[in-house]
């Protein structure tokens, strides 16, 4: 068998340029027709209303007043609204432009299982990070503390057993390192490596702050630890000796999972988080990770529960404008509708953004002439999800189909199996395939996406999970494709520490700031632990007033 | 040359492989409907018969005795050779077991009774009658005794029935083909009839060589005893054996019962939380979807309604419908109190707020992580909340001789999940040692009574199940959670390390 198809092969292939795909056996033209489904792609057009069109203009009585204007229904938006609820401060309105909130947590539902779009996962957060542990409680998933005072976490909740397999060669194995074939000098490597990681889960600063920290806010400042923005997690692997191809698959496979950047791309502090930041003390496991059938849509399902104030979906925030009113700051907020319906004028004391900050650059009136520095340092990457609908599990050789299934040395980063948190152990299934697009260049990556459109993209899953799975094909009903353009912030070398992410938090004229990339890094623990934050600041902001 | 010695020859051969064929097909009947008495009688009458219309047929043949008698050998070979392959795949439909056994014996019969009359025309040519007739009938009866001696001794042990019949096949077609040359002066297109019986031939032979691509053939090696029946469902691959003491299930080459001595593992299974409830109006049986666990339900007193989950509508519908089975477990889905129910057990739990007095499981041993799953604290405490408070419920839990480890993570892991535990085991032949958990959400004491009139089980033998032999005894292990799956793995180092037949043995999981 060849080499696993890259994407650029698999287009390629598609569009007519005889490569590779013989490889596997097949060739392009003998491809049965494509399943059908449909392009889910995240309103690429309601976005970029933001850029293109004039605000609306709103005659005077049609302004409404209302003391907090949410913009964006992703994680921390839900959060900054569930959060002003448990502060008993309801009356706001949270506008989110897609016609349902979740951002990039959504999920899908379908007779068999529901299914994410986008995150799908958080590890179990320890009692260090008590207002997240206080969101599981009130979800029902903590059972009651250990000796340690540690959250127990009730075992349906927890991802379940087979987590990950890898497929290498023809076959599945256990685990996500390629421990099958592994030299010794591999085995040493590795476990050189995970000692070099709980050197840093063992490290403190001179305050007692742990170098990596979930939020990242709590940890350490420490130029030890910020000076490791300054390298790619690939040099600093290289500058550590190691060189063992299959622990740096891992440590590149990291990567691409949580950041959707190679590690040649990443800050080596990006990737070290990765490693360090979840695991309680040293020489113990990492913590176990929360997961549902719909991933973290089980999440914005329950945070949009426990919204009491306003949701206003199907609304792009296009203008908002600070101005000072008898003395006191408000700011003007407009929104259009994406059916092209009737405009939506709100006047708020206090504004929480938590859409993306690009978003910021055309839509806080100021910033469109003078963009605040540091700006363009906020970078995104795209990435392609698909939905795979099967009528039967697909044939597989090796270890049983797990919760987690990567491929080794692949473009994408395997599939996750809708079905294995439900139970759902026979017949129909929903797999999940991810596929971060990790070009040098965001825009040219973009760019990509959109070009490819649902057949390429469904074809370029269909391709890949065939080299695992041979019948796969036969077995596919539909493929429903999610593009989305700014999935993520990208952690790359130099973004984390080198200042423009922390002036970026500090509120603006009434605005304050809420979104995950805030953090540099796409978690929902940052997205909520943001939300929060904004939402206690604009509540106590109020409340000097009031 | 006289030609007429080798005429006689293919007598004696057709004769054998006439009476092969009728052998197969009562062997076959009997094992699939059992009642050998019955099927043989049905088979040998339905093939007489058609034999009968075979010979009246041959009478409307007025030319071309030899080339008729050449295709009738063609046809014999392909529906004899091929008969019991044909009848071994239709078991995969039960329902149409029936038209495809009594069709291919009426087909075969039919053209077997051809055979000889045609063959005794073209003799009749070279011999005077009284000479023709004894000599033909003689051969005709040596060629039955031939083929029922062999049949039994050296075939069904040696080759198998699919090979077998493969074989005999061959026979009929090298006697068609041989008469090519034998009865040359009578045929016009010999070359084509040739043709024909080479591509016959080598068909069968193809078979006969690649006989294992039928899985059920390649089974017959896995298993020690014939395969009577076999289908691959959605979720497993069943196969029941047939041997002199009885039948066997395996599920996925893992024996599932044997029926000279499942009493002994269903009453153990059925009757202690049967004793120790103090109502039985309403009774759970998770897995069992062989109904002999619901067998020994039914037949004690008081059981009101009875739900019967099994995640395999083939393995409900083998029972209720294959006959053998349906005796065994006498008749129990046709009991108007039992709901069946096919959906994995742990969907329907959450699913089904009702609640039971009695909860039977019976689920193959923790094999692979899907069975696991129906082992863990996660899948007990979701059970928990289905029964009633002082309810009783009994699980199989795999042998505590050989696999010490994953009995006792199954023991612990019902103490986790908040029960209260008696373990006990009994010994079935079969299987070896076999572990059972007997548990209720509140205290309770050790059954003292069983019912009178059980084939193992009385009071004396109830109590010793409860005493645990020092290498059977206690040990520490991990709780099995759906998150560590502990079990799973348990059992396969046990069933690694000690490779013996049992509950889960050969062959059973994709891994
Ligand atoms: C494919 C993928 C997989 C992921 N997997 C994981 C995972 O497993 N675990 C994990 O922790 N994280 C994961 N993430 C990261 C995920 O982004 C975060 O967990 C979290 O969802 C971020 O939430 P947010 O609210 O900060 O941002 P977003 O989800 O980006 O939400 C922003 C919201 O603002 C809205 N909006 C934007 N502009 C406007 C406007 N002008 N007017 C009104 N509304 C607007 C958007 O529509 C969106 O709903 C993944 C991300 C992607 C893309």
């Amino acid at each position: 068998m060849s080499q696993p198809l890259s994407r650029r092969e698999v287009i390629a292939a598609l569009l007519g340029t005889p490569v590779l795909l013989t490889g596997c056996g097949e060739s392009a033209a003998k491809n049965p027709p494509l399943p059908p489904g449909k392009l889910v792609g995240a309103s690429a057009k309601a976005g970029h209303r933001t850029r293109t069109h004039q605000p609306p203009e709103i005659a005077d009585e049609d302004w409404e007043q209302v003391p907090v204007v949410i913009v964006g229904g992703g994680i921390a938006g839900l959060s900054a609204a569930r959060q002003l609820s448990r502060l008993e401060r309801s009356d706001y309105v949270l506008l989110e432009l897609e016609p349902e909130a979740g951002g990039t947590s959504r999920s899908g539902t379908s007779p068999v299982v529901d299914y994410p779009w986008g995150a799908h996962y958080v590890p179990a957060p320890g009692k260090a990070n008590a207002p997240l542990v206080e969101l599981f409680r009130e979800m029902g998933l903590v059972e009651g503390t250990d000796e340690a005072g540690e959250p127990v976490y009730v075992e349906e909740a927890l991802c379940r057993d087979p987590e990950e397999r890898i497929f290498y060669r023809g076959t599945w194995y256990e685990g996500r390192y390629l421990a099958a074939g592994a030299s010794p000098e591999d085995q040493a490597q590795y476990d050189r490596f995970r000692e070099e990681v709980d050197r840093w889960v063992a490290w403190r600063d001179d305050r007692g702050r742990r170098a990596f920290t979930i939020p990242m806010s709590v940890g350490s400042d420490d130029s030890t630890v910020t000076s490791l923005d300054q390298i790619s997690m690939a040099d600093w692997m290289a500058t550590h000796g190691f060189d063992s191809p299959r622990l740096n698959w891992l440590v590149d496979y990291a990567c691409r999972d949580d950041y959707g950047l190679r590690s040649q791309q990443t800050s080596a502090w990006a990737g070290l988080f990765y490693f360090a930041a979840r695991t309680n003390s040293a020489g113990e496991e990492s913590q176990p990770l929360l997961t549902w059938p719909e991933g973290n849509g089980r999440l914005v399902a329950h945070l949009r529960s426990q919204s009491k104030g306003e949701i206003r979906t199907g609304l792009t925030v296009v203008d908002l404008e600070p101005v000072e009113h008898d003395g006191r700051q408000q700011v003007r907020v407009k929104a259009v509708p994406a059916d092209g319906g009737q405009s939506v004028g709100l006047i708020a004391e206090r504004v929480i953004f938590a859409a993306p900050r690009f978003v910021g650059r055309h839509v806080i009136a100021p910033w469109r002439n003078s963009p605040p520095e540091g700006l363009e340092d906020f970078q995104y990457g795209a990435w392609v999800v698909a939905n795979l609908f099967l009528r039967d599990r697909p044939a597989w050789r090796g270890f049983p189909l797990c919760w987690d299934n990567v491929i080794y040395e692949s473009s994408s980063l395997g599939y996750v199996a809708a079905t294995h948190q439900r139970g759902l152990d026979h017949g129909p299934t929903v797999f999940t395939w991810y596929l971060p697009l990790c070009d040098e260049l965001p825009v040219e990556a973009r760019q990509q996406l959109l070009d490819g459109g649902r057949e390429i993209w469904a074809e370029a899953a269909l391709a890949e999970l065939s080299l695992a799975h041979p019948d796969v094909r036969s077995l596919v009903e539909r493929i429903d494709v999610m593009l989305w353009g700014h999935a993520m912030i990208l952690p790359r070398p130099g973004f984390l520490w080198g200042g423009a992410r922390q002036q970026a938090a500090e509120p603006f004229r009434g605005i304050h700031f809420a979104h995950s990339d805030l953090s540099g890094l796409a978690l929902f623990e940052e997205a909520f632990h943001h939300g929060l934050r904004a939402a206690d600041e604009v509540a106590a902001a109020l409340k000097t007033w009031n | 040359m006289n030609r007429t010695p080798l005429l006689f020859l293919n007598v004696l051969i057709i004769a054998t492989c006439g009476l092969v064929y009728e052998l197969i097909a009562g062997t076959l009947a009997s094992y699939v409907l059992g009642d050998s008495v019955t099927q043989f009688s049905t088979c040998i009458g339905v093939y007489l018969s058609a034999m009968g219309v075979g010979a009246w047929l041959s009478g409307h043949i007025h030319r071309g005795e030899a080339r008729c008698f050449i295709e009738v050998e063609l046809g014999v070979a392909l529906l004899g050779g091929f008969s019991a392959p044909l009848l071994f795949l239709s078991f995969a439909r039960l329902s149409w077991f029936h038209v495809a056994l009594y069709g291919i014996v009426f087909a075969i019969g039919t053209l077997v009774g051809l055979e000889l009359p045609l063959l005794m025309r073209i003799l009749k040519k070279d011999l005077d009658f009284e000479d023709l007739v004894a000599r033909v009938l003689a051969f005709d009866y040596i060629g039955a005794l031939a083929a029922s001696l062999l049949f039994p001794i050296l075939l069904v042990p040696r080759l198998g029935l699919v090979r077998t019949s493969l074989m005999f096949g061959l026979l009929n077609a090298a006697v068609g083909l041989w008469g090519t040359w034998l009865l040359e002066p009578q045929l016009r297109g010999v070359n084509w009839l040739r043709a024909r019986g080479v591509l016959v031939l080598v068909l069968l032979s193809a078979c006969f060589i690649k006989a294992d691509i039928f899985t059920t053939l390649a089974e017959d090696d896995l298993y020690s005893d014939p395969v009577v029946y076999s289908t691959t469902s959605p979720y497993q691959r069943i196969v029941m054996t047939r041997s002199d003491a009885g039948f066997q299930l395996y599920l996925n080459g893992a024996l599932q019962f044997n029926s000279a001595d499942e009493y002994r593992y269903h009453e153990s299974l059925a009757h202690p939380p049967l004793a120790a409830s103090r109502s039985r109006k309403k009774v759970l049986i998770l897995g069992g979807g062989d109904g002999l666990a619901l067998r020994e339900v039914l037949a004690s007193d008081g059981v009101e309604q009875v739900t019967l989950v099994d995640l395999d509508p083939a393995m409900t519908n083998l029972s209720e419908q294959f006959p053998p089975l349906a005796e065994l477990n006498r008749h129990a889905f046709e009991d108007p109190r039992v709901t069946t129910v096919n959906r994995d057990a742990m969907i329907w739990l959450e699913e089904n707020p009702g609640r039971f007095d009695i909860v039977l499981i019976d689920f193959p041993d923790p094999n692979s992580f899907s069975l696991g799953k129906l082992y863990t604290r996660g899948f007990y405490r979701l059970l928990r909340r289905r029964m009633m408070d002082e309810a009783v419920l009994s699980v199989q839990c795999t042998s505590p001789l050989f696999s010490r480890t994953a009995y006792w993570c199954i023991i612990t892991t019902l103490r986790a999940a908040g029960f209260h535990v008696h373990p006990y085991h009994v010994a079935v032949p079969s299987f070896g040692i076999w572990g059972f958990a007997l548990a209720s959400p509140v205290p309770f004491d050790q059954p003292q009574q069983v019912p009178d009139g059980l084939r193992f089980l009385n009071d004396e033998v109830l109590q010793s199940l409860f005493v645990i032999p020092n290498d059977l005894g206690p040990l520490e292990t991990e709780v099995n959670r759906l998150d560590n799956q502990s079990l799973v793995r348990y059992y396969e180092l046990a069933w690694w390390e000690d490779a013996r037949p049992g509950k889960a043995a050969s062959g059973s999981t994709a891994w």
